[in-house]
């Protein structure tokens, strides 16, 4: 198992990393049971992602799909960034050593938590089609056993 | 940038004993130690030799001592052979403990498949099982005790002899996993009471992909392929004779050099601790101090995770290990630690050093200096210690 470089520079040099204290919307999840947490920070103008920060314990992959989730939503709008999949940020980081796949879900549901949080603040009802049932909380998630 | 190799038990570099034994027979000796004419009888020599001074670092005899391919294959072939001396006079029980190699736990489990029943045997917080937990676990049933003498992860050094003894007076057979005792603690396979023994050649400054397995003389033991007359028809197969002098050249310099080594190393793995454990709170060390083998070095980080440690650590040339789940594929961590009675939550911080007589006080003073900034960098991206902290200020405000 080998890492990108990609995945290496993420890991070594995070980007948008650290917290937020006025944040507008705040997802976390992950739990310290199955090794991966993940906090999303996003600061929203107009209905688009103007600045966003990361805190993440786990392991290198986790880290860097952190980083790299964080770049690919920074400027974009909010709905836009509800599309952001797994897939999309593995690619971006030129690919995730196979066990290492169920790391970078982390960050697709980070943002989307992130995002809930947002428009639960400002009223805004989350459409099931997109946000399911997950409260963001992973206690009781599936893959997280 | 420098490169600091603490991962020593995952695999040692090779001494130049083991290279120069390894050359000499690539070289020179290469004949086939079964051919009947000079050249065969030279690498005849040399694998008497080297089987020689294998038995004599156990207190064994020549003729108790069978190569293999390593430690795995070694552990398999004692617990497969006990099993089936066992169910020729129907006795099924297995006992084990929860934190063996898995070399042992997978023999087991696919035993226990097979209608084997295993009692594995708690260990305790500090990482120890005890003989009256052996005794206790006897059935008439057991035909197998299998206790590893020191564990890979986290050090420990199990009361073999004691152990020994209980199955000694039950009339069980007891084997032991000793692939990380080997050359770094005295062992006599008489004294102590072992009738099989485990151990492999790249633990102790050896090559990889040989070691050997020990068997008390009177043992029937079974042989795991068909083929040619080598190791007694018991494995056949022509010998890898450059591996197993350089195994052998290793083993009697670790053995010679064990009591100097043994407190040099022990040294610098307490200097560690002693740097590591006042410096950063919330850190523990797994395993306890006293019956430890000299190399061990165990931690757990709360609020962090293996992994990235581990690879921050390499940004800095320092080589170590993680039992954490992220290296291992699933989402457990280490079933040694869990075995402790660790929570996930710390299990997954764990950090493993392990020294050898190649590192210098140089080394260790490098990873007292950069450790604690690597935790804490990782501390300060992670939100688990964010939560960890924010408790512990509001339980400072109570
Ligand atoms: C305790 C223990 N048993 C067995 C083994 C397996 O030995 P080998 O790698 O020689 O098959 C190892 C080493 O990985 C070990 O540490
Ligand atoms: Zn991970």
């Amino acid at each position: 198992m080998a890492y990108s470089k990609k995945v290496m520079d993420h890991f070594e040099n995070p980007r948008n990393l650290g917290k937020m204290d006025d944040a507008d919307g705040v997802g976390e999840v992950g739990n310290a049971k199955c090794g991966d947490i993940m906090k999303i920070y996003l600061k929203i103008n107009d209905g688009i992602i103007s600045d966003v920060k990361f805190n993440t314990f786990g392991c290198a992959s986790a880290i860097a799909t952190s980083s790299m989730a964080t770049e690919l939503i920074k400027g974009q709008k909010v709905e836009d960034a509800l599309e952001l999949s797994n897939k999309a940020v593995v690619e971006a980081l030129d690919g995730l050593p196979p066990a290492k796949i169920h790391c970078s879900v982390l960050a697709e549901e980070a943002v989307k938590a992130a995002i809930a949080d947002y428009y639960t603040k400002n009223g805004i009802e989350l459409d099931p089609a997109i946000f399911g049932s997950c409260s963001g909380g992973c206690e009781n998630c599936d893959h997280c056993g | 940038m420098k490169t600091v190799y603490v991962d020593n038990a995952a695999t040692t570099a090779m001494c130049d004993e083991a290279v120069k034994a390894m050359v000499e027979c690539m070289s020179s000796a290469y004949g086939n130690a079964s051919s009947l004419h000079h050249i065969g009888q030279e690498a005849a020599e040399v694998l008497f030799a080297a089987r020689q001074d294998v038995a004599d670092c156990l207190n064994a005899d020549v003729n108790e001592i069978y190569f293999t391919s390593g430690g795995t294959e070694a552990d398999n072939w004692a617990i497969r052979n006990a099993a089936r001396l066992g169910s020729r006079k129907n006795k099924n029980h297995i006992i084990s403990t929860a934190f063996e190699h898995h070399a042992v736990l997978h023999t087991l489990k696919k035993l226990e498949k097979e209608g084997f029943e295993v009692t594995y045997l708690e260990v305790s917080e500090d990482g120890y099982v005890t003989p009256e937990q052996v005794r206790n676990a006897i059935k008439d049933e057991t035909c197998l005790v299998t206790i590893m003498y020191a564990n890979n992860e986290i050090g420990t050094i199990q009361p073999v002899k004691e152990i020994g003894q209980v199955c000694r007076d039950k009339g069980v057979l007891f084997h032991t996993d000793a692939v990380q005792a080997v050359g770094h603690v005295k062992i006599d396979v008489a004294e102590q009471n072992i009738d099989m023994l485990s151990l492999s050649g790249h633990k102790f400054h050896g090559p990889k992909g040989v070691g050997a397995l020990y068997c008390k003389k009177g043992i029937s033991l079974m042989g795991i392929m068909q083929g040619g007359a080598q190791e007694k028809n018991k494995r056949p197969g022509t010998e890898n004779i450059p591996a197993l002098a350089g195994m052998a050249a290793a083993l009697k310099k670790a053995c010679a050099e064990l009591d100097k080594n043994s407190a040099y190393i022990s040294s610098l793995r307490d200097k560690i601790i002693d740097g590591i454990l006042p410096t950063v709170p919330r850190a523990r060390l797994n395993g306890g101090r006293d019956a430890r083998l000299p190399g061990n070095v165990s931690f757990c980080f709360e609020g962090i995770e293996g992994e990235s440690l581990l690879l921050y650590l390499d940004l800095k040339g320092i080589c170590g290990s993680s039992g954490s789940a992220c290296t291992s594929g699933s989402l457990d961590p280490s079933h040694v630690l869990l075995a402790l009675g660790l929570p996930h939550e710390i299990a997954h911080g764990s950090l493993r050093i392990s020294l050898s007589e190649f590192n210098t006080e140089e080394e260790a003073d490098y990873i007292i200096e950069e450790l604690p900034k690597v935790v804490n960098r990782l501390r300060d991206m992670s939100p688990v210690w964010e939560r960890i902290m924010k408790e512990e200020s509001e339980n400072g405000l109570q």
